[in-house]
Parts: structure tokens; C-alpha cells; sequence
């Protein structure tokens, strides 16, 4: 529970942490809230050289109306997120899905662009951006690109940010009036998903799931089955196409089950 | 002397009075160990082994050695030939005569024996230091099989110790009349036979353990500060360990934030700190984090249970026949061979049997090991009872109510000094109102005739009701009592109380609080007693020092034996009070009447002079009756004739949703009996604590093993204590039945709600499962282990 050495850096820009990231290249990690990076430290499954601190970067926290999308700081907290009066109206599945994060200390520490970037098949907020499919704005030396949901989240813990990337900004398309819901099952009131389902219904209808698979995943089986108009059918299929951990809390068969009972619920409610 | 018009209102026994300790601990300003620092420390590394069972063939310490801020780096042989102990660490419960004890050195000298034992210390300037340097020393191991179940141990093919040549540690039976048993077996209409895992549990405290051991600057003597419930019994066995007279020690529990048993224990970085400090001059110190807690720490329950039930054909009980495997660890710790027996005797429960048995093996596994968790023994016991009567009734075909109504002792009616078959003498009980009581605020009725309605119409969640009458043993303890049972200590408590020059109180108290309130509690006493504020009442304690008598807490037993004490040293500064007060008053000792503080002649009101005065008098010694010593100091050591039998109803609702099979907790009602009650406020904290600790058993809590004795949930991601927000707020409600043991009529409050809770939430989802013939179900009850069940019974479609 005691991290390894680690220099210590404070960046006062985005332009700032982006130089040094180049600088020290892989032996740098970025610090926004720490509730995903120092745990990993501390029990030393990462030992970074240097620890470029991005917290202190005001100008990466907020929430605007971009138009058709709103566009969202990475440095914004999940308390930011749940109590926002435009998500409300405009993206209420993402705000509802931040007020599902860990506890209150988790929610004002941890921020949007850090529980993005450390793409945790078990974390919550991904899902919701799949969900919404929304994107995510990376800036480098190179320049600023714009990664769509579907493409960021690559592996275990794998994103498509590079090296020397930071997450600027998170887009989320405009959804008011669509039908949404968020279905999390856990054991303790304040503990990651064992499974999680986020339904996004309207005219293109998508469906993520939490810890379902090494990645955070939309489920292509359950979105055809509600384009077909399928209904809560469709969830019959959520456990098919997945590949699930096991752990002291669920094995593969009760996950897939669980996926199942979350998608035909998050189905149900969205629909209601 | 003057009439005092307005005398001081003392009533503070049994009010509610706000704990003085809190404000210090909201406000951050308590001392707990690791807040403590000294000019010079250094910091211990631990080097552990991560295997459950191998040999040392070597330690490469080379590369810490010269590691940055690192002292030096000492192995468990090296240790060894410092000659820094004169025994193992202690076990003071030798229950058998031929109990085997393998020697436990606070570092493994040739064989490690679990996951967690230590291997090499290192002594560095940093915390950081120290740790860092630790990884960097490399030990080679020849793994050797690990025992890492009860039924691996009893299979015995591999031992947990290689000089063994079985795993059995000791057999031990309490069987009082075997005829009797046997022929209750033999006539019984009903009989039940289950069996109980009591799964490993971690303690988990609020805060972790800590050590800081401080060498005086006169050489010599050494001051330990640490995070311990048992700062007496700490040095003495230090004493004993390593061979540093008792003079020389002072041990000092600070604010200590929990302990729950795990910190009664005599610990490897006890006897390290102290011999490293002693040896090399400095103070030596070191703070387990979180993980290392799991290893570093005792562990809790680790019982395989067998219990039988004889009844006839109303289900009126015959016999209760028990057999318990235990599951010791690796080592014999201080309490380690006793825990299970501290069960024995409560496995009839609150009812009347006329035979009883009860016998315990106990076994080493290349675990950590396990001792002392809060019930100890009784939680396990109760357990056992209350989940076979609920199945007894469901034989008989009645309620889980009425099975229990027709066994209570004394048909349920009021008692006292009865003795039952396990040999006890219970002080005190009033079940069948208790229960009543209880029935009554949970509505019981109601929640028969929903659940009932919700399984007429298929719903999906279904409704559980679980009840538990249980009783407990605690007020540890006789001192005899403990002989008996070849204990190494006695159960006695010591206090002082000083009536001091300015009219303020003293008292020093043997009992060691690490959250309960005691110092609340203590001054609500004496303030009674001696008729003077609380505010006026400074409690000491938990400093060998100062507090040089005492036998610490745990057991339940602080007020019951602890209390007990200080109100009887009271009674004695009252009773030579009264004495002065009669020579300065010029009357007979016999008609002085005390009351609020004031001490006046019966029958003339005016004559009247304050306990304050007659203090100050007694310090001048101006004016004493002849012969009499100077000041105001009285002094008792208490042990009980008996132990105390607190008792009370449980009724707990659970809804199960059948779809994922959670169990959420719809109610919680306690009507629980101790006594009479100091701070009923106090109680209620203990009982809610006591209560969510059992819950956890139930529904949250296991500390896993995979079959190399690696425990794969070290840490409180994985390890799931629950929260407030995962228990529903509690209902709670009191009978009160003074017990007979003490003068006070108090019994204990601090365990009881961990002794009834698993067992009244385990009652409720069997019966919610109960349609599908569901009979029982293992702790914990987590959502995939309930819809499996479900499913199973179902016929086993997934
Ligand atoms: C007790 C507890 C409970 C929790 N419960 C939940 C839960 O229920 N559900 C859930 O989803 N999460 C949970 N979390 C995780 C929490 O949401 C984290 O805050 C979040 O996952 C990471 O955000 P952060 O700002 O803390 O990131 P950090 O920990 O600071 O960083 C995480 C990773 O992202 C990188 N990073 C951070 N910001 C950027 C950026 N702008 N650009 C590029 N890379 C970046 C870092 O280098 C690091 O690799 C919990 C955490 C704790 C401690």
C-alpha cells in the first residue's frame, strides 16, 4: 500500500502536461482525481517515474452547449456531472450515470477525461459515453483529434490515446426526450458494477455494458433486436458475444445472466 | 458547615449523557499510535513470505542492505542469535494437557508456515525507506504443500508443520452426562442434523495496528506505545517473551481506533519493536497498511460446525449434541486453542435441554492464524442454535416463533441463578415478553400475511422473515471459572478512585477502552456514587504507568467487571467519608444519611456538609478521627461469582429478488436485554455496530483462500465490509433484567449484536427461499450464491 519513488511535476497548462508527456514519454502518467491512478500505485501495478499532476488546469473543467452536442471538460468531476442543469436536459443518462460513481468523496475527486482515459471495462461513466455515442477530443504535439466512443476503448485498460495525448475535451450528442436508462448491479452501495447496462433508445438505439468484456462494449446483437423493434425480447441475447471476468463475485455464467436481467430491465424502464 | 440549598442533581446513571470523547475525535485532535513521533525512529520493513508453507533455503540481503536511509537488515536466524527473546510468542489457553504449541518466533527461522509471516525486518530511517528496501531482499523458498481447509488438515496426508505428523492441535469435549445424550437420541420423535461453515473473517479496524516502541535516555527501560485492547496483559507477556523485567516496561494504548478482538493479541512487531528498540537504542516503529493488515493480523471464526437436535413430538428439545472442527492457522496465538470453547457452553441457547454434548477439534492449516473476533465463540454458537431451531420448527411444522416459545428456559418467564446442562449458572432471564416485544415492533403478523400475499402472486421478490432469541456469556470472567477451563490469567478488574484536595475526582481504571466510551461511562459512575458533576471526574487508564493493575477489554466484560470495581471503590471513599464527616459533625456514623454529594444528620436537615469539604479535610488532615490514614484513595480489585447472560429478540426482513438474487435488508428490529443500562445512548451504539457486524457475516464478509493458502482478497476492494448505507436503520427496544452477578445489575452490551445477527438475517432468507424447500444456505449469502440456489432448487436450469 506504499507506492515506489515517483518524481513529482505540476503542469499549469494542457500545452504544459502535453510537453511532458513528450519529454519522458511512457515513464509519465498523468494525475487528474487519483481515484484510478494512485490505487495502482499504491498497490505498485504501476510505477511511474514521473507523475505530471493535471488538477490544477482550470481551464479544463466545464460543461457547454456546443450546439448539437455538449461539450464537456476532462477535467470536469462526476459531481460537476450530476448536478449539471444542461445534462440534465440534454444528456440526462450521462449525468444520471455520474451520480452512480463510487461515493461522494469518489465523485468530487475523480474527473470525466481520468475515468475515460483509464478505459476500466468496470467503470461506469465509459458505458455512458458509448451509450451516447459521444467522442473524445485528444491533443498532442501533433495537433487535436477527435476519437469516436467506438474507437477509443481498445483493450484491458487500453485506449486509443497515445503516449504523448491528453484528453482535452468529451462530446456528447444532444438526446433530449430519448428514452435512457442506467442499470447497475453491485453487492455494496458504494463498489464498482458486477454488471452494468446503459440503454440509449431513439432512432439509432444503443446499448453499453459494464465489465462484460476486457473493454468497455456496446452490444451489437441487443441494438439490432431493438432496431427491429424487439423490445425487451432483445435483451435475450445480451449475454451472447460477451466475455466476462470472473471473480469472487460472479463467474461467466451469472454475469451473462445478469447482463440479461440489466439490459431487459434498463429496456423496460427506458421504454416506460 | 452550611446547608447547600440547591444540592448538585446526580442522577447520571441511566441518561443518555453525550460521549466527552467524542469532540477530540471529530476534531481530528486524538493521538492514535501512528501520530506519535519521535526525534531518531526508524522504521521496520517487514519481508513476508508469500508462500503458505516452504523453506527458507536462503536471504540475499545485500542489495538493502546498502539501499538509501536503510540501517540494517535483520533475518529471522539473525534475530534468533541476537538473543533478543527468551520464548515464543505466548498462547495462554493451554486447553488440554497434550495441546500441541509449535514455537512462533516473531521471525521464522528455517520453515515459514502462511502467507504473511516474517522473514527479515528492516530498520530504516522512512516509512517508504523501509518498505522499499524490503522488496529489495531476495528469499529463496523450497515450496513445500500448503493445508489451506479444515478438510485438508483433517485428510492429514500433508501437515501444516513438517515435524508434525498429523494436523490436530487438541480434542476437547464437554459432555456432561453421555448416557443422558445417548438416550435422548434414542427416544427422540424429531431430529435435525446440520452443518455450519463459520467462514474466516478479517477484523478490519478503523485503525490499523501500530507499534512505536521508545527506549529511555537513561538506558534501560523501554515505553511502548500500541495500537493494543490489552496494554497490561501486553507487558507482561513482554516480560515473559523476552525476558526485560516488568519494571522496565511501560506499554501505553493511546487513542486506539477499534479493535473487535484483533487487537488483544501478542504480535511478532510487539516483541520486535521493543528487543530492537531496547538493543539498539532508538525508537523503532512501524504501521501495518491496509493489506498487510490481512496477513499481519489474527483472523476471525473459521469453524466447521455439526449440530444435532433430539425432540419429541411437540418439538419440545431433548438433547443438543455438537461437534465443532476448528480452524487454527498456522499458530497457537493468545487465545487462539480458546475461542471455540468460549462457544461450547452456549449451544443450548435460551432453552431448556436435558442432555448436552459438545466436543472440539482444533487444527492447524498453513493459514493466518485466527483468534479473537468480537463474540469469539458465541456468535459461532449462537449461530448453530438459532439456524437448526429454525429448522426443527419447520419439521414440527410450526413456526419459527412458536418452536421457541414452547424450549425457552423457565417457559419464558422470569429466572434467576439457574443452571442449565452445559454446567452454567445462568444469572438472569425473562425471554417469552422479550420476544413479544420484539414480535410486536416488527410486526410480525403483517409480514407473515405480505409474504404470504407475495407468494400467491408469483412476485419476483419475495419476502424472508427471520427471528433469533439468543443469549450470551460474558462479564469475562471468574477468575476460578477460568482456571477451570486452564486459562493462563485470571478475570478480575482493578480501580482506584482518588477524592482529591479540590473537591475533583480521579479515577484509574484497569479497563482499556479503544472506542466503547468508557471514560463516559466510568464518570456517569462515580458521579452517581459520590454525588459529584461529571465534569469534576477525570478517568484514567490505558497507561501501565499510571494504571499499573488491569486486565484490559474485551469479553464484553468492562462495565461487568470493570465498572463493577469503580463503583465499589466508590462505596469505600463514601463509607470513610462518613467516617470524618461524623467526627467533624460530632454525630454517629449511623445516622449520617448521604445523598447528592451532601452528608447530614437524619433528622436535622441544617447540620449537613459536602463530600467536597470533607476531601480537602481528609488532605489537611487537620482534624481525623484518631487513627485514621490522611486523604481520600480507595482502591478494589473486583471478580466476579459469575458471569453475565445478556439475551434479547431479533427480527429481521429480507426481500430477495429472484431474478439476481439480492438480498436487500428490509428491516432490522433488536429488543435486547442487559441489564440495567449507564448510557442507554452508548448501548445503542454498540448494539447497532455489533448488529452491522453480523450482517456482514451474513450477507457481505469472507476472507477466501485458494488452495495454495494464498488469500485472494486482501485488500477492502475485494473484502466487502459494508457500510451504512448497505443496513437499513435499525429498529431497537429494551427489556430490562438486572443480572444477579453484580451489584450494578449490568450484564454486556458490546457483542451482543454480532452473537444474533448472522444467524437472524441467514434465518430470514432461507425462509424467504423456504417455498422452494430450500433448508439452508452458506455465509455469506451474496446475490450469486442465492440465485444459484434458487435455480438449483428450481431443477437446475440456469
Ligand atoms: C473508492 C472508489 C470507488 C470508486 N467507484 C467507482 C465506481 O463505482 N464506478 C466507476 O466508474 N469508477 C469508480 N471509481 C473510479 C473513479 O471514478 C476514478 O475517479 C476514475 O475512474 C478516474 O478518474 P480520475 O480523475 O481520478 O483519474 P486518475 O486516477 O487521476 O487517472 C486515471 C488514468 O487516466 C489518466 N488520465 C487522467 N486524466 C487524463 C487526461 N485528461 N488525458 C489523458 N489521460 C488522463 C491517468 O494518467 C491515469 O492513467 C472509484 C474510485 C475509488 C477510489
Amino acid at each position: 500500500m506504499i507506492p515506489a519513488a515517483f518524481d513529482y511535476q505540476v503542469a499549469d497548462s494542457a500545452d504544459a502536461a502535453i510537453a511532458a508527456l513528450a519529454e519522458h514519454g511512457d515513464d509519465a502518467k498523468l494525475l487528474a482525481g487519483g481515484h484510478s491512478l494512485i490505487p495502482l500505485m499504491r498497490f505498485r501495478l504501476a510505477t511511474p517515474g514521473v507523475v505530471v499532476d493535471i488538477g490544477r488546469i482550470s481551464d479544463l473543467s466545464y460543461i457547454n452547449d456546443g450546439g448539437d452536442h455538449v461539450a464537456i471538460g476532462a477535467m470536469t468531476t462526476h459531481r460537476a456531472l450530476e448536478t449539471s442543469e444542461l445534462l440534465a436536459v440534454e444528456a440526462p443518462l450521462l449525468r444520471h450515470v455520474a451520480g452512480q460513481v463510487g461515493d461522494p468523496q469518489v465523485r468530487h475527486r475523480g474527473t470525466l477525461g481520468g475515468s475515460l482515459a483509464h478505459g476500466d471495462p468496470a467503470s461506469d461513466l465509459p458505458a455512458a459515453l458509448l451509450a451516447h455515442g459521444g467522442s473524445v477530443v485528444a491533443r498532442s504535439p501533433g495537433g487535436e483529434r477527435e476519437i469516436a466512443a467506438t474507437d477509443f476503448f481498445t483493450g484491458f485498460l487500453e485506449t486509443a490515446l497515445g503516449a504523448d495525448e491528453i484528453i482535452t475535451e468529451i462530446r456528447i450528442p444532444k438526446a433530449a426526450g430519448v428514452g435512457w436508462s442506467y442499470q447497475k448491479f453491485n453487492r455494496r452501495a458504494q463498489d464498482w458494477a458486477i454488471v452494468g447496462a446503459a440503454v440509449m433508445l431513439g432512432d439509432d438505439p444503443k446499448v453499453a455494458l459494464v465489465n462484460m468484456g476486457s473493454a468497455p462494449m456496446r452490444h451489437g446483437g441487443v441494438e439490432a433486436g431493438l432496431a427491429g423493434g424487439g423490445g425487451t425480447d432483445a435483451a435475450a441475447v445480451a449475454g451472447d458475444d460477451t466475455d466476462p471476468p470472473e471473480d469472487l463475485n460472479a463467474d461467466v455464467e451469472y454475469r451473462k445472466h445478469l447482463a440479461r436481467v440489466l439490459v431487459g430491465r434498463g429496456i423496460a424502464e427506458a421504454s416506460g | 458547615m452550611t446547608a447547600v440549598e440547591d444540592p448538585i442533581k446526580t442522577t447520571a446513571i441511566g441518561t443518555s449523557m453525550k460521549r466527552r470523547e467524542d469532540p477530540k475525535l471529530l476534531a481530528g485532535e486524538s493521538k492514535y499510535v501512528d501520530d506519535i513521533q519521535v526525534v531518531g525512529q526508524l522504521w521496520m520493513g517487514m519481508v513476508r513470505s508469500p508462500m503458505a508453507h516452504a523453506r527458507i533455503t536462503s536471504i540475499d540481503t545485500s542489495a538493502a542492505e546498502v539501499a538509501e536511509g536503510v540501517h540494517s537488515v535483520l533475518t529471522g536466524p539473525q534475530l534468533q542469535d541476537m538473543g533478543l527473546w527468551i520464548a515464543p510468542l505466548p498462547c495462554a489457553w493451554p486447553v488440554t494437557e497434550d495441546m500441541v504449541n509449535p514455537p512462533h518466533y516473531p521471525a521464522a527461522i528455517d520453515e515459514v508456515h502462511h502467507v504473511g509471516e516474517i522473514v527479515a525486518v528492516v530498520l530504516a530511517d522512512s516509512r517508504y525507506g523501509a518498505v522499499d528496501a524490503a522488496e529489495q531482499v531476495v528469499v529463496d523458498y523450497e515450496p513445500l504443500d500448503a493445508v489451506a481447509s479444515v478438510a485438508a488438515a483433517q485428510d492429514g496426508s500433508v501437515t501444516a508443520h513438517s515435524e508434525h505428523e498429523t494436523n490436530k492441535a487438541y480434542h476437547w469435549p464437554l459432555v456432561p452426562d453421555p448416557d443422558a445424550l445417548e438416550a435422548a437420541f434414542a427416544n427422540a420423535v424429531h431430529t435435525v442434523k446440520a452443518e455450519f461453515v463459520q467462514q474466516r473473517l478479517i477484523p478490519a479496524a478503523m485503525e490499523p495496528r501500530g507499534v512505536l516502541a521508545v527506549p529511555s535516555p537513561m538506558g534501560g527501560d523501554v515505553t511502548l506505545y500500541s495500537a493494543t485492547q490489552v496494554p497490561h496483559i501486553l507487558k507482561v507477556m513482554i516480560a515473559a517473551t523476552t525476558g526485560i523485567p516488568e519494571s522496565k516496561i511501560r506499554v501505553i494504548a493511546p487513542a486506539v481506533g477499534g479493535g473487535f478482538g484483533a487487537k488483544l493479541n501478542i504480535n511478532p512487531d510487539e516483541i520486535l519493536a521493543v528487543t530492537l528498540a531496547n538493543r539498539l537504542g532508538r525508537a523503532v516503529r512501524w504501521t501495518e497498511s491496509r493489506s498487510e493488515a490481512a496477513f499481519s493480523t489474527h483472523q476471525g471464526r473459521g469453524q466447521l460446525q455439526t449440530i444435532e437436535l433430539a425432540a419429541d413430538a411437540d418439538g419440545k428439545l431433548q438433547g443438543v449434541r455438537v461437534h465443532v472442527d476448528a480452524d487454527l492457522g498456522a499458530y497457537m496465538m493468545l487465545l487462539t486453542p480458546g475461542v471455540p470453547l468460549l462457544g461450547s457452553f452456549l449451544y443450548t441457547g435460551v432453552y431448556a435441554v436435558p442432555a448436552f454434548g459438545f466436543t472440539c477439534d482444533g487444527y492447524f492449516t498453513n493459514l493466518t492464524p485466527t483468534d479473537a473476533y468480537r463474540g469469539a465463540g458465541r456468535p459461532e454458537a449462537s449461530y448453530a442454535i438459532e439456524r437448526a431451531m429454525d429448522i426443527l420448527a419447520a419439521q414440527v411444522g410450526i413456526g419459527p416463533d412458536e418452536i421457541r416459545r414452547r424450549n425457552y428456559l423457565a417457559g419464558g418467564e422470569y429466572f434467576e441463578n439457574l443452571e442449565v446442562p452445559s454446567t452454567l449458572v445462568f444469572d438472569s432471564g425473562n425471554y417469552g415478553p422479550n420476544l413479544d416485544r420484539a414480535l410486536e415492533l416488527a410486526d410480525y403478523d403483517g409480514l407473515r400475511a405480505e409474504q404470504a400475499r407475495r407468494r400467491a402472486a408469483g412476485e419476483s421478490k419475495q419476502l424472508g422473515i427471520g427471528m433469533v432469541t439468543y443469549v450470551e456469556i460474558c462479564g469475562l470472567a471468574p477468575s476460578r471459572a477460568l482456571g477451570g477451563l486452564s486459562y493462563g490469567a485470571g478475570g478480575w478488574e482493578h480501580a482506584t478512585v482518588r477524592l482529591l484536595p479540590t473537591g475533583k475526582a480521579e479515577v484509574v481504571s484497569g479497563s482499556t477502552p479503544h472506542g466503547q466510551g468508557h471514560e463516559t461511562t466510568w464518570s456517569q459512575i462515580v458521579s452517581d456514587k459520590l454525588g459529584i458533576p461529571p465534569e469534576d471526574i477525570t478517568v484514567l487508564h490505558s497507561d501501565t504507568a499510571i494504571s499499573p493493575l488491569g486486565l484490559d477489554t474485551y469479553g464484553s466484560r468492562s462495565l461487568a467487571v470493570g465498572g463493577v470495581a469503580i463503583a465499589a471503590a466508590c462505596d469505600k471513599v463514601v463509607e470513610k467519608a462518613k467516617q470524618i464527616a461524623a467526627h467533624q459533625m460530632e454525630a454517629s456514623a449511623d445516622d449520617l444519611e448521604f445523598a447528592h454529594g451532601m452528608f447530614s444528620v437524619s433528622g436535622s436537615p441544617d447540620q449537613a456538609m459536602p463530600i467536597q469539604a470533607i476531601a480537602f479535610g481528609a488532605f489537611t488532615a487537620h482534624d481525623l478521627p484518631d487513627g485514621m490514614e490522611p486523604n481520600l484513595q480507595e482502591q478494589v480489585t473486583f471478580d466476579p461469582t459469575n458471569f453475565v447472560f445478556p439475551f434479547g429478540t431479533h427480527v429481521c426482513t429480507v426481500e430477495i429478488d429472484e431474478d439476481t438474487g439480492a438480498v436487500e435488508l428490509l428491516s432490522y428490529v433488536a429488543v435486547d436485554d442487559c441489564g440495567n443500562q449507564v448510557n442507554p445512548m452508548i448501548v445503542e451504539g454498540q448494539l447497532h455496530g455489533g448488529i452491522v457486524q453480523g450482517i456482514a457475516q451474513a450477507l457481505f464478509e469472507e476472507a477466501c483462500y485458494d488452495e495454495d493458502g494464498n488469500l485472494t482478497n486482501p485488500s477492502l476492494m475485494d473484502y466487502l465490509v459494508p457500510s451504512a448505507a448497505d443496513v437499513p436503520s435499525m429498529v431497537t427496544d429494551y427489556t430490562v433484567t438486572p443480572s444477579t452477578s453484580n451489584p450494578l445489575g449490568v450484564k454486556g452490551a458490546g457483542e451482543a449484536g454480532t452473537i444474533s445477527s448472522a444467524a437472524a438475517v441467514m434465518n430470514a432468507v432461507v425462509d424467504a427461499l423456504s417455498p422452494y424447500g430450500v433448508v439452508d444456505m452458506d455465509m455469506p449469502a451474496t446475490p450469486q450464491r442465492v440465485w444459484r440456489t434458487i435455480n438449483e432448487a428450481k431443477g437446475g436450469q440456469a
